[in-house]
């Protein structure tokens, strides 16, 4: 019985003390007043929690409604998100569709190069685009050496490298549950489909498609919620031009030094992730009764 | 039978080509005599050796090795214990907020992450460096491993744990001689894992950093910012091939192991016949 | 000459090695076990048989220790052992799903419990030893368990069960997973090792023939509670109830209203229109009670002519045959639309031409072939 508690005493007050406990100071901080609070905060964690709730107030979100900046960062954010896991869903289905009809010996293989990259650095799998993107890079040297260019096109510093980065860090995450879904999908299914009448397009449309779809709403869930908060890809791929919040909030920490308006930032951020979040847990849910 | 079309066959092509040629195209620049990264001047391994005599390199290397190695075996044996708590733990005060708390890291955007643990440092006055690094990494991968060895747990058949009991263990032993060397694939690829989320965690480590300990990714990124430069494509060409040849012996030992239990279940299949 | 029978249960003076007294189970709202009360004496072997959901593995986990008891308690030798964990029981049990450990070799299996004990090397070797050659398992000594066939696995689980010599040994449902050729012949491989070690054994099991074919005692349990405690023999002819006679092997069951016609004997009318049925019964009925006559279709003969002396017969019409080799079994419509199933032993090579499907046939059985039920 001792033991048991001491099992369950050691994670918990490590996950209380610091995930849940530094999350409210976010919080709290996001409620203090911006003027004493560059940096540190104004009032530390010494006074006591009356003192606390008398000082809260609105104004640093007051002031992220005023400055549209955010707003828009916010926006774009969600439009990048929701564009690249599309895009990532158009490039991945296909590669899991044929790894799913590849011969069987094949298969551990093909898993294992889609993983491979995954364990490689995230960093330099970004960085290894800024070599191909950039002007004189080798994607604009094919395209003039073809011909079908003249002078180079602007790719890096632009939204498009964007979404070009976060499809290529993301896809092993959008083909992974995709692969799973197909390769349990049985194939007599489609025969009998074919023996009713279906075309291969029909069967493949009215059977695969929708016996995949935990696998594709799992995948669009695994791209989009981390795509949202991304900082890495846009502050290396992006340009000016490109808003993405997670970025705004790291300016906002590290050269304003605007503790209070970060940590408004991001308590609005978690705020719009809550919904996907919760929506991808109850399809896992569903999913996983489904299994049972 | 499955077959794959030409529609098949273009699509794994043009995909694995997608995923692996800007990899390629980095390790075989970093060869590249050229200080300017795009146009190939010859083969040549300068860079390689310039990057040997960085020193500021080579301490951001140091630390991010140490931090790595200390923080994912810590994460280890508290995930394993989150995992055993959430999979055999039964009902105890708290259990949603303690799954809440497992799950929410895996899902929060890593600069909300970084900037939470950074003002909570700060509250409590703890200098930022090594240690806190170390902090805030097995915070956020303990997380992954415990999903990893939970999910391992599900499937555990619980009759072994009983057995062990009803032969005479105490708990204790039940779980040191027959629950850890069965699910220790799981916690060794739960501590891969957290070593490979440490090594590569560029977000977090900046918030969490301070002016005594930089890790590489750190150095990589400021680096970076500036534009492409030779020598990181040498670093990352070594970092490219260490994880390749990690991986692939890692496959062969799992493919060299299910080959030998396919053979076993076989040679049964005949005792039994 | 007087053979003396096995039957302490029968003994007032006798000891019981378990008692469960007046033991309840609950999980949350759900009655697991509804206050049960039970002896098992030493060197029985008992089967604990039911449908699944029936409280019968519940009955086994507490005996090992898995679960305690909401209320009543559990004795063990006179001792209670409610607040005793599991490891420190002189229980064993054998898993239904073997539950052996993978990444051990059979030997290491057998030793593990022994081991525990911090026994010396020599006396674990020599009980590893002597396990590994009671179950014939000596040249598997070296493997893992997925490199043995099921059969080879079931006995490793019952060498590793019996290596601490336990006091009792609990096995639930030991032969589920084998196929029934190998079954059959494991079941008197069991009862041989009960034999040889004298162990108590108590076993759980959804499979009436396994249970009579081994057990010394059967519970048969439904619903939390113990319907009927006997021997296998008792069980089969002197049912309690419809639902033991129902559970255990086929039976015939007439609704009858009871009429006393003589000293423990009753008239039972079954249908209007019909003779009342003759049959006897130790346990009274008043007039116009409810009864059931279950009868075992073995016991009702079928005959083309009328047979002469029988106190019990009537005519039918056969619906169905079903041949099964040693046995074939006639379902007889009678004209009330009851349908009889009786059952006889082929005996010679030809099976009997004389009965063919919409033959009309008498069936008779003798007043004492019946067991009279209230419930």
């Amino acid at each position: 019985m001792m033991r048991r508690a001491a099992l369950i005493t050691v994670p918990y007050l490590w996950l209380l003390l610091l995930f849940l406990v530094p999350f409210l100071i976010v919080f709290k901080i996001s409620l203090s007043d911006t003027a004493l609070a560059i940096p540190p905060y104004a009032p530390t964690m010494r006074d006591g929690l009356f003192a606390l709730l008398a000082e809260l107030d609105f104004e640093n979100f007051v002031f992220l409604t005023e400055d549209d900046l955010y707003w828009k960062a916010y926006l774009s954010s969600l439009k990048i998100a929701v564009i690249s896991t599309v895009l990532t869903l158009l490039v991945g289905y296909p590669i899991a569709y044929g790894m799913a009809r590849a011969p069987e010996e094949w298969r551990p293989t093909l898993m294992m190069l889609v993983i491979l990259p995954f364990w490689t650095s995230f960093l330099i799998r970004v960085y290894a685009w800024m070599g191909i993107l950039s002007n004189e890079g080798l994607l604009n040297q094919f395209l003039q050496w073809l011909g079908l260019i003249n002078d180079p096109l602007t790719i890096l510093n632009t939204t498009t490298a964007v979404y070009i980065g976060i499809v290529y860090t993301y896809l092993p995450f959008m083909i992974l549950p995709i692969y799973a879904a197909l390769d349990r999908l049985d194939d007599s299914l489609n025969e009998a489909a074919e023996d009713l009448g279906c075309s291969r397009m029909q069967a493949f449309w009215l059977v695969t498609i929708p016996l995949s779809k935990n696998g594709i709403i799992a995948g669009s869930f695994l791209v989009f919620i981390p795509a949202l908060g991304e900082f890495v890809i846009p502050s290396l791929l992006g340009g000016s031009g490109t808003l993405m919040i997670g970025k705004v909030l790291w300016e906002e920490f590290f050269n304003n030094r605007d503790w209070p308006v970060a940590s408004a930032v991001a308590v609005i951020l978690l705020l719009i992730l809550v919904i996907p979040i919760v929506l991808f847990q109850r399809n896992q849910q569903k999913q996983a009764e489904a299994e049972q | 039978m499955r077959r794959l079309s030409w529609f098949n066959v273009t699509s794994l092509t043009l995909g694995f080509a997608f995923l692996y040629l800007p990899m390629v195209i980095l390790v075989i620049y970093s060869f590249n005599a050229s200080k300017l990264v795009t146009v190939w001047a010859g083969f040549s391994t300068k860079w390689y050796g310039e990057l040997i005599q960085n020193e500021a390199f080579l301490d951001a290397a140091w630390v991010t090795l140490k931090v790595a190695v200390i923080s994912s075996t810590f994460a280890t044996i508290l995930g394993t214990m989150a995992a055993y708590v959430l999979v055999r733990g039964g009902r105890f005060l708290g259990r949603t907020l303690f799954s809440g708390m497992i799950y929410a890291p895996l899902v929060m955007p890593e600069v909300i992450t970084g900037l939470s643990l950074l003002l909570l440092f700060i509250g409590i006055g703890l200098d930022r460096g090594v240690l806190t690094i170390v902090l805030a990494h097995t915070t956020f991968s303990m997380c992954y491993v415990s999903v990893v060895v939970s999910s391992r747990l599900v499937s555990f058949d619980r009759s072994l744990e009983e057995a062990a009991l009803d032969l005479g263990s105490s708990p204790w032993e039940a779980f040191r001689l027959v629950t850890l060397p069965i699910i220790a694939p799981a916690v060794i690829s739960g501590w891969l894992l957290a070593f490979t989320l440490s090594l590569d965690d560029l977000v977090i480590a900046s918030f969490t950093s301070g002016p005594s300990a930089t890790t590489l990714p750190i150095k990589i990124f400021s680096a970076v910012r500036l534009g492409v430069s030779p020598e990181i494509n040498a670093l990352s060409t070594i970092m490219i091939a260490i994880v390749t040849v990690g991986v692939i012996s890692a496959s062969l030992v799992s493919k060299r192991n299910s080959l030998r239990a396919q053979k076993d279940a076989q040679a049964a299949e005949r005792a039994n016949g | 000459m007087s053979q003396t029978v096995f039957a302490p249960w029968d003994d007032p003076k006798e000891k019981p090695l378990i008692r469960f007294q007046n033991v309840t189970k609950k999980f949350g709202e759900f009655v697991a076990i509804d206050d049960l009360t039970l002896d098992i004496f030493e060197q029985e072997f008992f089967a604990l048989l039911g449908p699944s959901g029936c409280g019968k593995t519940t009955m086994m986990r507490m005996l090992a220790g898995f679960e305690t008891p909401s209320e009543g308690r559990i004795e063990l030798a006179g001792q209670d052992i409610g607040p005793v964990p599991p490891n420190k029981r002189a229980v064993n049990m054998m898993f239904q799903s073997y539950a052996l450990f993978p990444h051990l070799s059979i030997w290491e299996n057998i030793a593990f419990g022994l081991r525990r004990d911090r026994k010396s090397k020599d006396e674990i070797n020599a009980r590893v030893e002597e396990m590994l050659k009671l179950t014939r398992l000596e040249k598997f000594a070296q493997r893992k368990p997925h490199q043995i066939s099921g059969g080879q696995r079931q006995r490793v689980a019952l060498a590793r069960s019996l290596a601490k010599a336990p006091k009792l040994l609990l096995l639930d449902e030991p032969l589920g997973a084998l196929d029934k050729k190998l079954r059959q012949d494991t079941q008197f491989e069991l009862m041989d090792i009960q034999e040889t070690t004298g162990t108590t054994f108590v076993i759980v099991t959804h499979d009436q023939e396994e249970a009579m074919t081994v057990a010394s005692r059967v519970a048969v349990m439904d619903e939390g509670r113990i319907i009927q405690v006997s021997t296998p023999a008792a069980i089969y002819e002197y049912p309690n109830s419809v639902y033991v006679a129902d559970f255990i092997g086929d039976v015939n069951i007439i609704e009858a209203t009871a009429k006393a016609s003589g000293e423990e004997m009753y008239d039972l009318n079954w249908a209007d229109g019909q003779p009342p049925i003759k049959a006897t019964s130790t346990k009274p009925f008043t007039e116009g009670q409810q009864a059931h006559l279950a009868i075992r279709p073995e016991k009702i003969r079928i005959s083309t002519e009328k047979p002469e002396d029988a106190p019990n017969a009537m005519q039918g019409k056969v619906l169905d045959i079903a041949y099964l080799g040693n046995l074939s079994t006639y379902h007889v419509e009678l004209p009330g639309g009851q349908i009889i199933k009786t059952q006889t032993a082929n005996t010679r090579r030809l099976a009997r031409r004389d009965i063919t499907w919409e033959d009309p046939v008498w069936i008779s059985w003798s007043a004492t072939a019946g067991v009279l039920l209230d419930q």
